[in-house]
């Protein structure tokens, strides 16, 4: 589920933006570090929830303003290229704060444990991300779909000039979406943090399996995100069973398969 | 089929959804015509144009060139049985010099475009043609200037350089004058004239520009909502009713 | 500035021939001069400058970005260590072995991968390059797995001891060499014409007669061949291997050497691995984050000067020359 959440803000971006970000990984890292840093100076991980998406969303906004503005025009290979020089950056940057060592959080008491549920148990927590993840499913395509600035979200990422032609800051536009991409990866590098050790490299790890998951679903789709992170967790389930070792390839076989079919995804969305 | 038929379609249609680009179209071109495509904005004239071309694939019906089926081929293999085309937006290699980008053509033309192992500048029958075309289009000052920066007229005639170099018998001119000022324009329509006349090109134009289509083409084909409502001499057609409703209506 | 007299050349004015053949003599003179670290460091330059002049064919010439280049060095390094070391230490068995490896992958993916475009094209090259690294990391009975290909071996070629330093330098000097000369004449070929015209305007191209897609994977093969050539020598250079070499992120630095160098001029990716390599080294020196400076180099290359930096000095030079 936290893929989920990474990739929906991964594929807005992208839908909007018109650019794929190398360095929505590392945002996702960024969040758990800062769920980490929040979690020992507040000692409270629902602190780190409020607080680390948000000083996500403002690095975001920083990066858009400041970088990503001066490449809207030029080569797609060059807006890859900078978003990989930020991944760099980023990773180096994270070294910096908080060292090599791996950092872990734990769960707040309140998500610690097993729910007995279908036979077996489920870990708490597990159900609380799963949660989560509904939530801002849902709340992302309210709005999207209910509320004036996700009409206007949708009309620039149809169409930019007449967008911009009916009255719509664009530019501003396009900093809300990215802070608000930048936000989503925050919130799911919180929720992974007491699921995983926390490490500087995270950011070239997932986002390829970001990418994999936005690929299949189909780029620019929320609902393709969704998709795609529910079939990757089967596949990475189901791959696990029968082919522990070569399980991870599955997943790059179906991107590539895809890409190859049917290369806009499954759910093929022209709008978000 | 008739020999002197250059090029026909049969029934063509072209539907994206419930639109209709091109709704049933039934042509025939005799070699060594000069004809204008004309219609209001939408006719489908550029669509019929992709049809032949083979950018796009027709919903329903048929294209023949020199008497043999095209439709549906790719634009590759229709560029190499001899129909070229210019784009109504310029399209061509920006980057590259007035000169490579004829030479690009030139190089397809004569199959040399695999050559890996030898230096470009050695093929002295790809230097003459190259250098004939740029004689031909009258650029030999600006050869080696990057097409990107030349004017807008320039990188006109560097198109029909570029088409005239896979050596079309049929050559689609996309509103060759489109942007030119009056000056160029006449050039294109003389250059036009030319092609036809003394290289014996069978020349297809879509032009918005009435005092060339008037001057230049013999015969005009009017397309309105994807069909053809009128087809003849220029006279005719400018007295026909049906056309000048459609224009009208236009406004 | 004085506008110069139109008799005098600029000091720097020297016909290109002049200052490779300048620069051929220098390298070859160069172990004489050099430390043992230093002859090892400009090795690794060579070698890594010919990826990226396999790299940027695709690249800067075609207009293709690969994301998954690193797999057909990796294996060309692993496929050449692997016959060195369990099938027979013969340079010549194990790199024809190792560079038909490489050139094959490339052949069914690159003919998979050039129907797509831009983004496209680069997660696909992405996804496969990965499949390769996953195959590589475990599969550990072949390759070794996550500790990699340790003890390939620096035979005899053509009977000389290519275990000295100074032995493998001018080796791989000439290897690199012949590759890049190669290379050189492909990109001033009629081919390399028409590549650069699929990099600007890859549909006009069809019009013109040409399939479009199989000048790509012709581009992508010969691509992915010198890449394998140049694992083939990494090999025995470092004399292990490790999978990180297929990593998606070790595909990005012939990126960035192509960019740091130029992606229009021939040599300039080659310049381009010397500047990365150079700069990595003296930044690792000072301090342990060495990823931050290149990232940041890379954001300010790319927007501040594509054309890298022997592009950029080209640039002035033109405008020096200008003058006369």
């Amino acid at each position: 589920m936290t893929f989920f959440i990474l990739a929906s803000g991964l594929t807005l971006v992208f839908g909007v933006l018109r650019i794929l970000n190398l360095a929505h990984g590392s945002l996702f890292m960024l969040g758990a570090y800062f769920s980490y840093q929040v979690t020992v100076w507040l000692g409270n991980f629902w602190f780190a929830i409020l607080f680390a998406p948000l000083i996500c969303a403002g690095i975001g906004v920083i990066l858009e303003r400041v970088l990503l503005r001066s490449v809207y025009n030029i080569d797609v290979h060059f807006q890859l290229l900078l978003t990989f020089g930020l991944i760099l950056v980023l990773e180096d940057f994270a070294k910096f704060v908080w060292g090599v060592a791996y950092k872990t959080v734990s769960e707040p008491d309140l998500l610690k444990g097993i729910v007995p549920m279908l036979g077996t148990g489920y870990p708490r927590y597990n159900l609380f991300v799963i949660l989560v993840g509904i939530l801002v499913g849902i709340a992302v395509w309210l709005l999207l779909a209910k509320t004036r600035v996700g009409k206007m979200v949708r009309a620039a990422s149809s169409d930019r000039e007449m967008a911009s032609g009916s009255g719509i800051n664009v530019p501003r536009l396009y900093t809300l979406v990215f802070a608000f991409g930048a936000w989503l990866a925050g919130l799911a590098g919180v929720m992974a943090a007491p699921l995983r050790s926390i490490t500087m490299d995270l950011g070239g790890r997932t986002i390829v399996e970001a990418f994999a998951v936005v690929v299949i679903g189909g780029l620019g789709s929320i609902p393709g995100a969704l998709l795609g992170s529910i079939i990757l967790g089967q596949l990475n389930a189901f791959g696990i069973v029968y082919l522990s070792r070569f399980e991870m390839a599955f997943m790059y076989i179906l991107m590539a398969i895809v890409l190859l079919i049917r290369p806009r995804g499954l759910i093929v969305k022209e709008a978000v | 089929m008739d020999d002197s038929i250059i090029l026909e379609t049969k029934s063509l249609w072209k539907n994206f959804g419930s639109l209709s680009a091109v709704a049933g179209v039934d042509l025939q071109f005799k070699k060594r015509e000069l004809a204008s495509v004309i219609g209001p904005n939408g006719a489908g004239k550029t669509t019929l144009f992709n049809l032949i071309t083979g950018k796009l694939k027709p919903s329903q019906g048929a294209v023949y060139f020199q008497g043999k089926e095209i439709t549906g081929l790719k634009p590759h293999r229709i560029a190499r049985i001899g129909i070229g085309r210019i784009f109504q937006i310029t399209n061509l290699f920006p980057e590259l010099t007035a000169y490579e980008n004829i030479r690009v053509a030139v190089l397809a033309n004569l199959r040399e475009s695999k050559r890996m192992l030898t230096l470009d500048n050695k093929l002295h029958n790809v230097n003459e043609e190259t250098d004939r075309i740029i004689e031909l289009i009258g650029l030999a000052d600006k050869k080696d200037a990057q097409c990107g920066v030349l004017s807008h007229g320039d990188q006109r005639l560097i198109e029909v350089g570029v088409a005239l170099a896979i050596e079309p018998h049929l050559l689609l001119l996309d509103e060759p004058t489109g942007g030119m000022g009056p000056e160029e324009t006449d050039e294109m329509v003389g250059f036009i004239r030319d092609l036809n006349e003394k290289q014996d090109i069978t020349i297809l134009l879509v032009e918005h520009d009435m005092s060339v289509v008037f001057s230049v083409s013999e015969r005009i084909v009017v397309m309105h909502q994807g069909t053809v409502i009128a087809d003849g001499l220029s006279d005719k057609i400018r007295e026909n009713e049906k056309v000048k409703e459609a224009y009208l209506g236009e406004e | 500035m004085k506008k110069r007299s139109s008799t005098k050349p600029h000091p720097l004015y020297l016909p290109t021939l002049y200052w490779l053949v300048m620069g051929v003599i220098v390298l070859l003179l160069a172990p004489l001069f050099l430390s043992e670290f230093h002859i090892v460091f400009v090795t690794e330059i060579y070698i890594m400058g010919l990826f990226a002049l396999a790299f940027n064919l695709l690249f800067g010439y075609t207009g293709l970005l690969s994301f998954g280049h690193a797999a057909y060095f990796a294996l060309g390094a692993y496929t050449t260590g692997l016959i060195l070391i369990r099938v027979t230490p013969s340079i010549p068995l194990a790199f024809l072995v190792g560079f038909a490896t490489a050139t094959l992958a490339a052949w069914i993916i690159g003919f998979l991968c050039v129907r797509l475009d831009e983004i496209y094209f680069a997660m696909l090259t992405l996804a496969f390059g990965m499949m390769i690294h996953t195959v590589i990391w475990q599969w550990d009975s072949l390759t070794g797995g996550a500790d990699g290909l340790v003890g390939i071996p620096r035979p005899h070629f053509l009977s000389i001891d290519l275990s000295s330093i100074t032995a493998y330098y001018y080796f791989t000097l000439i290897v690199v060499g012949i590759c890049a000369a190669i290379l050189w004449i492909i990109t001033r070929s009629p081919f390399g014409l028409t590549l650069k015209s699929i990099r600007e305007n890859h549909e006009r191209v069809e019009y013109l007669g040409l399939n479009m897609k199989r000048y790509r994977l012709i581009a992508f093969v010969i691509s992915g061949f010198f890449s394998g050539v140049a694992g083939a020598l990494f090999g025995p250079f470092e004399m292990a291997i490790a999978p990180e070499t297929a990593f998606w992120t070790k595909s990005a630095e012939p990126v960035f050497m192509s960019l740091v160098g130029g992606m229009h001029i021939f040599l300039a990716p080659l310049a381009g691995a010397g500047i990365f390599m150079f700069l990595k080294e003296i930044i690792s020196g000072y301090t342990e984050y060495w990823m931050f400076p290149l990232g940041a180099i890379l954001i300010i290359l790319v927007i501040f000067l594509r054309g890298g930096i022997i592009g950029f000095i080209h640039e002035k030079l033109l405008a020096i020359r200008g003058l006369d």
